[in-house]
């Protein structure tokens, strides 16, 4: 019987069909991920049984930082096609008679970070141009009664985009009068429904509990 | 010219570029590649918050005369959020002379339990039902079971009705725990209200009497 002699084949596998699919995988992941821009305070969200996740779009948050400082943020994600941004921060230079330019809307438009600083000083941190000159102008949105800027934010997010959801993303340890004083100012403007952003727990109700 | 002269060279030593394996080691980029997939796909899963809805009651405008909702005394169960994660309640209305502050926390044997002493039959049925549809007892489809579960809610006559107060050095923390309480125990009826004087009156006392008694405990421990 003549000896069926395998030929030496090299131990090598092809990769070629893995690498195939990593490669759509991956260009999948990358085009579906939503870059958030890095918020310029940290907020330390509390924590909730709520399993509701956060919408997308449509979408305006005020922020309450640990230090009292209010931001406020809108169009982020998808909405950002419909250019509601340019729109609001014009409205508002209306209002405060200051004039944006094409060149300060657009650069308004593509930093997707929530706005911190009184609109009086808005062209002096749109054309900062480091980072560090930009904290120091993020001195938070005025919220006195004298001068109720995130008021005015809030009455333009709601006309330029009638469909906005709101949300408050608030530091756990914020004293709740500032947080109170944010309710009370959306609820001037008729907003009575709000999304408070919060981590999930666990909890669980045992059965002497119930029982008892 | 160069080009040419590196030709005749290799004409000239009669040389063969030599037939290598055609092949790319593609191990490298196989690692990066499911180093970066793993990378998108967690973000894409981890970087969702979580939202908690929350209905507060349209504000009386001070030229509109509406008449402030009647409640029944007997199923108000006042919550005032105190400092440093205190938690005081008392039940029906505030009577500066009668009412004590009761103490408690926001943990699972604190205000969990009270509300779900007043609260468990509602707690029972939504309980059962959440059971019967997990066994498949009652077959309902999950959109519908929040509708009934909300239903349960809305034909519920026994339960309390809380009233949320925050006193002024109370943090958000405490805002967020307190609206979360209400879910996980399920009570049908909660609002938020102001703080009214009587009650931070109560407010100030309970803390004085704290600070009293500690101050009794610490002095007895030093004799």
């Amino acid at each position: 019987m003549p000896k069926i002699k395998l030929g030496a084949k090299s131990p090598r596998i092809d990769m070629t069909p893995m690498v195939d699919l990593f490669t759509l995988l991956l260009t999948f992941f990358i085009l579906t991920a939503t870059f958030r821009p890095t918020e310029s305070a940290p907020v330390d969200t509390p924590f909730s049984v709520s399993e509701k996740p956060m919408m997308d779009a449509n979408v305006m948050t005020v922020l309450i930082a640990k230090d009292n400082r209010i931001f406020f943020n809108v169009d982020n994600g998808p909405d950002t096609i419909l250019k509601f941004r340019p729109k609001i921060l014009a409205e508002m230079g209306k209002r405060y008679n200051i004039e944006f330019t094409e060149d300060e809307l657009r650069k308004f438009e593509k930093t997707g970070t929530s706005v911190g600083v009184p609109i009086q000083e808005m062209k002096a941190y749109l054309a900062a141009k480091n980072s560090e000159d930009k904290t120091a102008l993020e001195t938070g949105v005025p919220i006195d009664s004298t001068d109720n800027q995130l008021a005015l934010w809030i009455l333009f997010a709601r006309q330029v985009n009638p469909a906005v959801n709101t949300m408050i993303k608030g530091d756990a340890d914020v004293e709740f009068p500032v947080v109170k004083k944010v309710l009370d100012i959306l609820q001037d403007k008729n907003v009575n429904r709000f999304n408070l952003i919060t981590n999930l727990r666990a909890v669980e109700i045992t059965e002497e509990q119930i029982t008892e | 010219m160069a080009d040419i002269q590196v030709e005749e060279k290799s004409k000239g030593g009669k040389k063969k570029p030599k037939k290598g394996d055609a092949r790319v080691d593609m191990t490298p980029m196989v690692d990066l590649m499911s180093l970066l997939i793993t990378f998108f796909m967690l973000t894409a899963a981890f970087s969702k918050p979580k939202v908690m809805e929350i209905v507060l009651p349209e504000k009386i405008k001070k030229d509109e005369k509406v008449d402030p909702p009647k409640i029944a005394d007997s199923r108000t169960l006042n919550i005032i959020l105190g400092p440093d994660d205190k938690v005081f309640w008392y039940p029906g209305k505030a009577d500066p002379d009668v009412t004590v502050l009761q103490e408690t926390d926001f943990s699972a044997e604190g205000i969990r339990q009270i509300l779900l002493e007043r609260n468990r039959a509602l707690f029972r049925k939504i309980d059962q039902f959440e059971k019967d549809v997990i066994s498949g007892k009652i077959d309902i489809k999950q959109d519908s079971m929040r509708s009934a579960i909300s239903q349960l809610k809305k034909d519920d006559d026994t339960g309390p009705i809380v009233l949320i107060k925050a006193y002024k050095t109370s943090k958000y923390k405490n805002f967020v725990d307190i609206i979360d309480e209400m879910s996980i125990v399920g009570i049908a009826r909660y609002i938020f209200t102001d703080i009214d004087w009587i009650e931070e009156k109560l407010v100030v006392d309970a803390l004085n009497r704290d600070a009293a008694a500690a101050a009794a405990t610490a002095s007895g421990s030093a004799q």
